[in-house]
């Protein structure tokens, strides 16, 4: 009744029957992989949640105070606001500890899902026409997943983040010609610096989860409007979709998929401790920390800066900083050439026409050879950003590591290419698994035992 | 179990047996120390530390090492090292206390070396410890104590089983790739800091869950790609496919 009453009030003002209607009707594709984006969406939706929480009790300063908290070891000492309201989030705050854990839990997390769920539409091929675009907004958000990471890791104000910070304000500093300037006016002056917390404050908590909620709305908005890809199948054409309604399946389903996912972030967050920022102690330029890693997704960059050999190239008068060319070069040339691909693959192959339906990736060898490659040489960028703990979990002398690293680089993307290459053309046109083939039929005796029977016997 | 098994357990039970004899042998008559130390010496290190602990190809002199320097490297079972060419690493100790005091006090006896150190973790400084810690050691040991590679097939070890005698005993003597802090630099007030504030990171609990090794974002990441995205494909396969 009362539901009755208020669909029929907002529907003489804004006319939305037809439009719900519509959505409501609609028929979604079904496969598991096709569930990853909105996981994504989920996660997004969880580090608003916590992050708005933590907003209430981080302060982000860098005005130095003496902390009186509970945690002994530090008490007395002099420290950023920001960093003691960490501590008291952690050790002061009912829940706080928690709420941290969790919001840091589903941030990594996040982006490990944006990751795969990338790898699903670039080797299935649902970047290509008409999607082209849909594809640019994703890489953007991707792009914006990696700052919002960074920009939230640095906040705390320890040792480990002012070592990141460090670091990332050095590759600033070694692009050629405006390197000194654009350092200073990202981050405010000269290392150590006074206000950065602040303006990554900003940066985190209100620039980028806008730009990531605008882009989102854009990127849903593509997909209602393109309507989503699928896989070939019986009836299924570049025309006509075969799924399931919006409502009630996928209505519910998305219900589903939200609590599983928040259930899945607080497991990891109330069985696994994430960075412990009291263990680390307040940042101080003069210290640093053995086995000093950024998070999982900046890994690559990391192991990019470890890798690189120490050359140095002048050109035109000018020094080109060796940090430049893994620092900025690699990650530049990444993220052109991913977003150029749809265009790229178009032309190699002179595919101009839309596409609704996916490729099995092993059907397009070259692609998924390439993706493969491309993959492994990331991999071992990342694994590279811990060639230490590797070295001292090893027993390995860290010299070696880095050597075997560097020349991994180059040989394992060229083995995993041509090795997925064969596999693909081997695969190539078998048909896929439908789950329609006849099947065993378990059978039970009259003497109470079980065995198969033929389909055709039963 | 088999007989072969059995007899060998046995025998292994015989041998810790005569070993503790052996022991309270020694205990016995504390006065030949010294002379006890040299035989262990000789047939256990001379080897590589020459005769008199004058040192060889294989082995640095112990003129300076100190009981400090024996007591750190038999307690922590770096010496005997099998591998002259390999950074000694914590294991089991060869010797029993009573043995390893014989041997360092002999090697005192080579020239001059620091004694072995007296600690009081009760009278160290939380705060004093956290502070030089962070100044002087998570360089290279980590900010949680779990070590890391320095480079030159070198490590700094992890720091979780080092009684609070061997971190101060390391201090002293700097082995391997390690400084020497001595109390000029680091007082015994200090040294008591640091200790203290090790034992401290040992024995308080992870507040926020398992530690993962305190060994930082490498754990972190390796749970979520193989907890987090395992279940998350999981839920997806669970939700998403029909029926």
């Amino acid at each position: 009744m009362i539901v009755q009453k208020t669909v029929r009030f907002l529907d003489e003002r804004l006319r939305i029957t037809g439009f719900s209607k519509k959505t409501l009707r609609r028929v979604f594709p079904d496969h598991w992989s096709f569930l990853l984006g909105e996981i994504a969406l989920y996660l997004f939706l969880i580090l608003i949640g916590t992050g708005i929480f933590l907003t209430f009790f981080f302060s982000p300063s860098a005005r130095e105070v003496i902390y009186s908290g509970s945690y002994t070891p530090l008490r007395g000492v002099h420290m950023s606001q920001a960093y003691e309201s960490l501590l008291d989030i952690s050790f002061e705050v009912r829940s706080g500890l928690v709420m941290r854990q969790i919001h840091h839990w589903a941030a990594l997390l996040f982006l490990a899902v944006l990751v795969v769920h990338m790898l699903r539409v670039f080797f299935t091929g649902a970047f290509r026409k008409p999607r082209e675009l849909n594809w640019i907004v994703g890489l953007t958000l991707l792009t914006l997943g990696l700052l919002a990471g960074f920009s939230g890791y640095s906040l705390p104000d320890d040792l480990l983040s002012g070592t990141g910070l460090r670091i990332g304000y050095s590759v600033a500093l070694s692009i050629p010609v405006v390197g000194t300037w654009l350092a200073f006016l990202v981050f405010g002056g000269e290392f150590p610096f006074g206000n950065i917390i602040s303006r990554l404050y900003v940066i985190h908590i209100l620039l980028i989860p806008g730009a990531i909620g605008l882009l989102l709305g854009l990127h849903l908005a593509m997909v209602w409007r393109q309507k989503h890809t699928q896989f070939p199948g019986p009836m299924r054409t570049e025309q006509k979709i075969v799924g399931t309604r919006m409502w009630p399946t996928y209505a519910v389903k998305a219900g589903a998929l939200f609590f599983l996912t928040a259930s899945t972030v607080t497991l990891l967050a109330g069985l696994f401790q994430i960075n412990p920022v009291w263990i680390y102690g307040p940042f101080d330029p003069a210290r640093v920390s053995a086995g000093a890693q950024p998070d999982w997704y900046l890994g690559w960059l990391e192991g990019a800066l470890r890798l690189m050999p120490a050359w140095e190239v002048r050109a035109f008068g000018f020094t080109i900083p060796n940090p430049f060319f893994p620092g900025l070069l690699i990650p530049g040339l990444t993220f052109n050439i991913l977003y150029a691909w749809p265009w790229i693959e178009a032309k190699f192959t002179k595919d101009t026409a839309p596409h609704n339906l996916l490729n099995r990736p092993r059907d397009v060898p070259v692609r998924t050879a390439l993706g493969v490659a491309g993959l492994s040489f990331y991999t071992v960028l990342f694994v590279a950003g811990g060639n230490d703990v590797i070295a001292g979990l090893f027993n390995l002398p860290l010299e070696r590591v880095t050597q075997g690293l560097q020349v991994m680089a180059f040989a394992l993307p060229l083995v995993a290419g041509i090795a997925t290459h064969r596999i693909c053309k081997e695969l190539k046109g078998r048909p896929p698994k439908t789950g329609d083939e006849p099947g065993h039929v378990i059978v039970r005796t009259a003497d109470g035992s079980y065995e198969t029977a033929e389909p055709e016997k039963v | 179990m088999t007989a072969v098994r059995r007899i060998r357990v046995l025998m292994f039970a015989v041998g810790i047996w005569a070993g503790a004899i052996s022991g309270t042998a020694a205990a016995a008559t504390p006065a030949a120390g010294l002379e006890e130390g040299r035989v262990l010496f000789e047939n256990a290190c001379a080897n590589c530390h020459g005769a008199g602990g004058t040192g060889t190809n294989l082995g640095p002199s112990l003129a300076n090492a100190g009981a400090a320097g024996a007591d750190f490297m038999l307690s922590t079972g770096r010496m005997p090292l099998d591998d002259p060419h390999r950074q000694p690493v914590r294991k089991p100790a060869a010797f029993d206390g009573e043995e390893i005091s014989q041997i360092a006090s002999y090697v005192a006896s080579l020239g001059d070396g620091p004694p072995i150190p007296e600690v009081d973790v009760e009278e160290g400084d939380l705060v004093l410890g956290q502070q030089l810690y962070a100044e002087n050691c998570g360089a290279c040991h980590s900010s949680a104590g779990a070590g890391g590679a320095v480079g030159a097939g070198l490590e700094a070890p992890a720091l979780r089983h080092a009684t609070p005698v061997e971190v101060v005993e390391a201090m002293r003597i700097g082995p391997g790739a390690m400084p020497v802090f001595q109390e000029q630099t680091l007082s015994k007030q200090d040294a008591d800091s640091i200790a203290s504030y090790l034992v401290y990171l040992r024995e308080v609990p992870d507040p926020g869950g398992l530690g993962l090794g305190r060994i930082g974002p490498i754990a972190e990441g390796a749970v979520v790609w193989l907890l987090g995205i395992g279940m998350v494909v999981l839920i997806c396969r669970f939700v998403g496919e029909k029926e």
